[in-house]
């Protein structure tokens, strides 16, 4: 298999739980137990109320597309355009930036709003993507 | 207390060379841009007291107070990205008001284009542990192009807007770039070429992205008490305003608003000023949708509307909204942080020393710069005796 040629993430103390979630193929976020609200990106608090009490709690991995765009050239190492970046609102309430899959990059194929759901992309042993492919 | 009038610019000017300039480097453009405003405003280097950059390097501000050899009471290297050098007039009002200097020189240069050569790829340049490592570029997210563009997508969801309407811009923008002999790109544009060009990132064609070329700039702010005693007129800072909402698309609430929206309620609260008085427009244009999404924001036009606001050459010469005079980021020079040059085209207008592209009787500009990804605005309205 060909080396990984991508930008990897690096996990962070705050987010290692997400990213080992990953690895398991499960959509594990932080949960503000104060405002009963997930948020993202991993953070040790709540960016909206400020409380340090928080849980990491599943998601379901469904969601919609918030919006997207089609590149045309390569933004990061390793990718082979046209691909498509997007950012997928969850059920749950918060949004991930990812990668929409399973679909010819086109634009009369895409619209806001559809309904998408995760795809696990295991890219290393140590980390696995969490992508998108509609619903 | 407000700084309404407490501080007015009375020099701006550029480098020598703006567009591909391979023989400078970034602090050999701040350093003549400096000598270029300094000359404009008639006053001495050593006059100046207090320095205001970002950009050179991480302590900004001390490297260019070397470099320069000026002895400064006051330093800030405000880093906002593309906002950063509308907001330090803020600033620099500010701290002269407050009487904590009396001779503020804001510098910038970028060599945008000759330093891609040599620099080569881009990457390197992050913490891997930020948010935007860990949970952006994993997926191909990099550059203002493939933000920018996301931002436009759910905007024309919601709203309507179309390629055309961002085509608009484009063209209106090259037909002012027209009429400036030091704009890069000058060649007539249509509606039908911006949309049969070829696509950066869909929403945007490469004609609804800016340039990237090699300029620098500067400008000088002094107080009320000494602006008419220079040889040019003085641009008088009557509002102005800051703001940030979010750094990463995934920290927008609503991927179609930016913060201009604050900063500009903010400049024009202080300015006292409406709307309707303002004569002549300069905004960040990074991409077409940028400038368009800003009139929103600044409430030109309702939530929504900007794309018809900007149809039929609204923008253009000639039309009845002039704005981006010199050419924009689009076609006169966009060298990676282009407020400075937004800031200096508004000093110019105001002046009246834009010459075939000026707008007759400007007395009132509003000036808007943003930064990151639309992340950061500064809004500035400058006005004329």
């Amino acid at each position: 298999m060909a080396e990984y040629a991508k930008p990897l993430p690096v996990p962070s103390p705050e987010s290692k739980p997400f990213w080992d979630a990953c690895k398991r193929h499960e959509l594990l976020l932080p949960y503000c137990s104060s405002c009963a609200q997930f948020f993202f990106y991993p953070r040790q608090f709540c960016p909206r109320c400020f409380s340090w009490d928080i849980e990491w709690r599943p998601c379901s991995g469904r969601g919609t597309l918030y919006t997207f765009a089609i590149q045309f050239r390569p933004q990061a190492p390793g990718f082979r355009p046209p691909y498509i970046t997007a950012v997928v609102q969850l059920d749950e309430g918060p949004r991930l930036m990812t990668n929409l899959i399973g679909i010819d990059p086109a634009p009369e194929n895409i619209r806001c709003d559809m309904p998408v759901e995760v795809q696990w992309e295991d890219v290393t042993d140590e980390i696995s993507l969490p992508l998108f492919r509609p619903a | 207390m407000s700084i309404k009038q407490k501080a007015a610019i009375v020099g701006a000017d550029e480098t020598d060379e703006i567009g591909i300039v391979p023989n400078m480097t970034p602090i050999m453009m701040h350093a003549q841009a400096a000598r270029n405003s300094l000359r404009d405003a008639g006053i001495e280097k050593s006059e100046v007291d207090a320095v205001f950059t970002c950009g050179v390097s991480g302590m900004a501000s001390v490297q260019m107070c070397e470099y320069l050899g000026i002895l400064p009471r006051y330093m800030d290297n405000t880093m906002t990205g593309g906002s950063s050098f509308v907001i330090h007039v803020e600033h620099a009002a500010a701290a002269i008001a407050e009487g904590l200097c009396s001779v503020a020189l804001i510098t910038h240069g970028e060599t945008g284009h000759s330093s891609r050569a040599r620099r080569g790829p881009r990457g390197g340049m992050f913490d891997s542990s930020l948010p935007s490592a860990q949970f952006e570029m994993p997926f191909g997210v990099g550059g203002p192009p493939s933000v920018y563009a996301m931002a436009a997508i759910r905007h024309m969801h919601e709203y309507g807007t179309t390629s055309e309407q961002l085509a608009e811009v484009a063209v209106a923008t090259r037909k002012w770039a027209q009429l400036n002999p030091r704009a890069m790109m000058r060649d007539p544009l249509t509606i039908e070429d911006v949309l049969s060009s070829r696509w950066i990132s869909y929403p945007f064609h490469i004609y609804d992205c800016c340039l990237v070329t090699d300029a620098g700039g500067a400008v000088v702010v002094v107080g009320a008490d000494r602006a008419r005693d220079f040889p040019k007129k003085p641009v008088w800072v009557l509002g102005s305003g800051e703001s940030t909402t979010h750094q990463s698309l995934l920290g927008m609430a609503d991927a179609t608003r930016t913060p201009a929206r604050y900063s500009g309620a903010a400049a024009f609260e202080m300015a006292g000023v409406s709307h309707d008085d303002i004569d002549v427009v300069e905004v960040y244009d990074s991409f077409t949708y940028t400038a368009m999404v800003t009139l929103e924001e600044l409430g030109f036009c309702k939530k929504g509307e900007g794309g018809p606001f900007v149809a039929n050459q609204r923008t253009a010469p000639g039309g009845d909204f002039p704005m981006n005079t010199n050419g924009g980021g689009l076609s006169y020079t966009h060298p990676g942080m282009y407020g400075m040059f937004i800031l200096i085209e508004a000093v110019r207008q105001l002046r009246g020393e834009c010459g075939a592209r000026q707008v007759a009787g400007a007395k009132l500009a509003l000036v808007n710069g943003t930064g990151g990804m639309l992340s950061a605005t500064g809004t500035l309205i400058l006005g004329a005796d």
